[in-house]
């Protein structure tokens, strides 16, 4: 079903590059200066025309990062009613900074909406690999171990009896996406495991499906960021795994997640 | 629902009233079992040579096994006169001491039915007579069960006598008898959840399962001779099969997925109904033969399904657990996943389902009243839709499932501060604690 799918995606995007159409992900973006750049649907005038959303400044600091290296978006948005950034950053407050570590360049869009248009800008950051010398056999973060990589992935947390990737999960994931690209970069043969956990609540048996569902969720959401699905396995706790067992939601806040851990 | 005056009332307020019937009272009483009760007195049997040893263990075992039948309205010790007799001989036609038969119908025993015997070492053997009469017939026609029973000089040999003996007296009065019957369940006693098994008062407990991982949720065949459950075993949640006499595993072939879960047998044992999710998305209901084989689904919704149990009188009904209206709730449907009906009102969370013997009653636990988590047991006549509330509040309770007899339940509770095992009479008396090491869950009663 999922090879289906991704293969049918893959189709798409063929035949859009065939017929010229824009696409984020595969053309090559030229470097550009990180300025709010106008659009049919909202403009740069700071009255915002005719009623939309202005987007004051949507920038990214630095423009030129090497990879495995942080870089800081910014944002400023006025007279609008949602902001959503893509690559899995998802709804944002109207102003605002948020970390990025893309594996590779990347054009990020922020969109603002109210209810006469809209108006969106781009900011993009290049990501730099650097050259390996002789002298240097291994890049820094090999140093650390597969285990001290995984150390690093973030827990995605979830809403109630839900499987939906929230605002903050799709941040927490993005950013293990780029790990997990890295890790499977420096160890070629690892896979790793996706848990699905949940809080003590519902019961222990629709539970294992409910973890399953969380778990394939975050999956596909780091697939969508080109971490290959192929080495990345589920598996569900259920709520037979807790990370605490208070009775607050606290602790069923840190419960209900999806969880990374080494594979075999 | 602590008297059956109370439940009695009950049954007919509701019958006067039919407003009242969306509060459920009175289900219970539609349950066969819970009607006037004979009045039984129990002698303490005495033993001879080194039978005396065990004589504690002996009668300690037949007043509770009696007493937790719920057949019975038990005849308090202090009411037992001073001079039981031991063997049928002893009656004479006065006394007044306990050696005439009005000694016991009358008052303060005010009996129905006496039981009594005595044991004896014979030949090293732990042997036992035990005796039945209706005190209220007169002394020729009054004995209506006399039988001997052999065991083991020591304390499993003297419980063995004395289920063996209490299980005569339950079929006497035309009840189905618990003590060869078994409870599985599981325990983290050893740091692992493994599956377990005891008798029906909590004696020999007894590992079954040694995965050191994680095993639950199991489900027993009508004949008790296979358990299935679901297990870590792999990495992931897959159903595996023992044989409970050897506790060795048989072949199951697990259909390709994230998880099979929530195993449960059809009556005729020949088919396993469980969830999967080897169509995609959420788990869904799907069933296949005991080895694994012809698998077919059955429910199909965009939503988690679980714990499909199938009608013991009826092949055609499955009650299962879904989330098709939002929080997981109890529904139904036929064996071809169509005409399915919710059968909780869509209040809290309703989990658990458990047919009751007579195809017309479930078990099932449910928060509605409650906090999120926050699980009672309750009764429902399916038909009807009408349901009792069992427990009330006394910690969470939940994984109710009927004894064979049908008027016993065992379920899971923390009411004692930790997850436990608990039994009780659906009347809501007889509760009765039957685990303390570790944590203990998801229990299911066997033949």
């Amino acid at each position: 079903m999922l090879k289906m799918n991704s293969r049918g995606v893959l189709g798409v995007m063929v035949l859009m590059a065939a017929l010229g159409v824009g696409c984020k992900k595969n053309a090559p973006v030229p470097p550009r200066a990180a300025v709010p750049t106008p659009t049919d649907t909202g403009g740069t005038n700071p009255t915002g025309p005719m009623g939309r959303p202005t987007i004051v400044s949507f920038t990214v600091e630095p423009t030129t990062v090497e990879r495995g290296q942080s870089a800081m978006l910014k944002w400023s948005v006025t007279n609008a009613t949602s902001v959503i950034i893509d690559h899995g950053i998802g709804s944002v407050d109207v102003s605002g900074q948020r970390t990025v570590v893309p594996a590779d360049s990347t054009t990020y869009a922020i969109t603002a909406r109210n209810e006469n248009g809209s108006a969106a800008a781009t900011a993009t950051v290049n990501v730099t690999v650097p050259a390996e010398s002789p002298e240097k056999p291994a890049v820094p973060h090999a140093k650390e171990d597969i285990v001290q990589q995984i150390g690093h992935l973030q827990d995605a947390y979830f809403d109630y009896d839900k499987n939906d990737i929230r605002s903050d999960a799709q941040a927490a994931l993005t950013a293990d996406a780029a790990t997990l690209k890295q890790i499977f970069a420096d160890f070629p043969t690892a896979t790793i495991i996706v848990e699905g956990h949940c809080d003590e609540r519902g019961s222990a048996e629709y539970n294992l499906g409910l973890g399953d569902r969380r778990a394939s969720s975050a999956r596909d959401f780091l697939v969508q960021l080109g971490v290959p699905a192929d080495k990345l396995k589920t598996v569900s706790y259920g709520k037979e795994r807790p990370k605490c067992t208070d009775a607050t939601e606290d602790c069923y806040q840190q419960n209900r997640r999806a969880h990374f851990s080494a594979g075999q | 629902m602590k008297h059956f005056t109370a439940l009695v009332s009950a049954v007919l307020l509701c019958a006067a009233a039919p407003s009242l019937a969306q509060e459920g009272p009175g289900i219970i009483g539609t349950i066969p079992g819970f009607g006037a009760k004979p009045r039984l007195a129990v002698t303490d049997f005495r033993g001879s040579g080194k039978a005396a040893a065990f004589m504690s263990t002996f009668n300690g075992t037949v007043f509770s096994d009696l007493q937790s039948a719920g057949l019975f309205d038990m005849v308090s010790k202090s009411m037992i006169p001073l001079q039981p007799p031991q063997r049928p001989e002893d009656f004479h036609a006065q006394s007044g001491t306990g050696l005439a038969l009005q000694d016991w119908s009358g008052p303060p025993p005010n009996a129905s039915h006496l039981a009594f015997g005595y044991a004896a070492d014979q030949g090293g053997s732990f042997v036992a007579y035990g005796y039945l009469f209706d005190v209220r017939q007169p002394l020729v026609g009054a004995q209506m069960m006399a039988k001997r029973y052999i065991d083991s000089m020591d304390d499993n040999g003297a419980r063995k006598a004395a289920h063996d003996f209490t299980c005569d007296i339950t079929k006497a009065f035309g009840g189905l008898c618990l003590a060869d019957s078994k409870i599985y369940f599981v325990s983290d006693r050893t740091g692992n959840q493994e599956i377990w098994v005891m008798e029906y008062d909590g004696t020999n407990q007894r590992q079954l399962t040694h995965n050191r991982g994680i095993s639950n949720m199991p489900g027993i065949s009508p004949d008790g001779t296979l358990l299935a459950y679901t297990s870590f075993r792999t990495g992931r949640p897959q159903i595996d099969i023992l044989e409970t006499a050897s506790g060795r595993l048989r072949g199951f072939l697990n259909p390709s997925a994230s998880i099979n879960s929530t195993p449960s047998f059809t009556a005729d044992g020949k088919t396993l109904y469980f969830a999967s999710t080897v169509g995609g998305g959420p788990e869904q209901i799907y069933r296949c033969g005991v080895t694994g084989g012809g698998l077919s689904r059955v429910s199909r919704s965009q939503a988690i399904e679980v714990e499909p149990k199938v009608n013991p009188k009826n092949p055609g009904e499955i009650v299962f657990v879904s989330g098709r209206t939002g929080p997981q709730q109890v529904f139904r449907m036929n064996a071809e996943g169509l005409d399915v009906e919710r059968l909780t009102n869509g209040e809290g969370e309703a989990s658990n389902p458990s047919w009751h013997p007579d195809g017309q009653h479930i078990l099932f636990s449910w928060t509605r009243g409650y906090a999120k988590g926050d699980w009672n047991v309750f009764l429902m006549d399916v038909a009807s839709r009408r349901y009792d509330q069992l427990t009330h509040s006394e910690g969470r309770n939940e994984n109710p499932v009927w004894a064979p007899d049908g008027r016993h339940l065992v379920f899971g509770s923390n009411r004692g501060g930790s997850y436990q095992i608990w039994s009780m009479l659906a009347d809501g008396t007889a509760v009765t604690r039957l685990t303390n090491q570790g944590r203990n869950k998801q229990p299911v009663w066997s033949k």
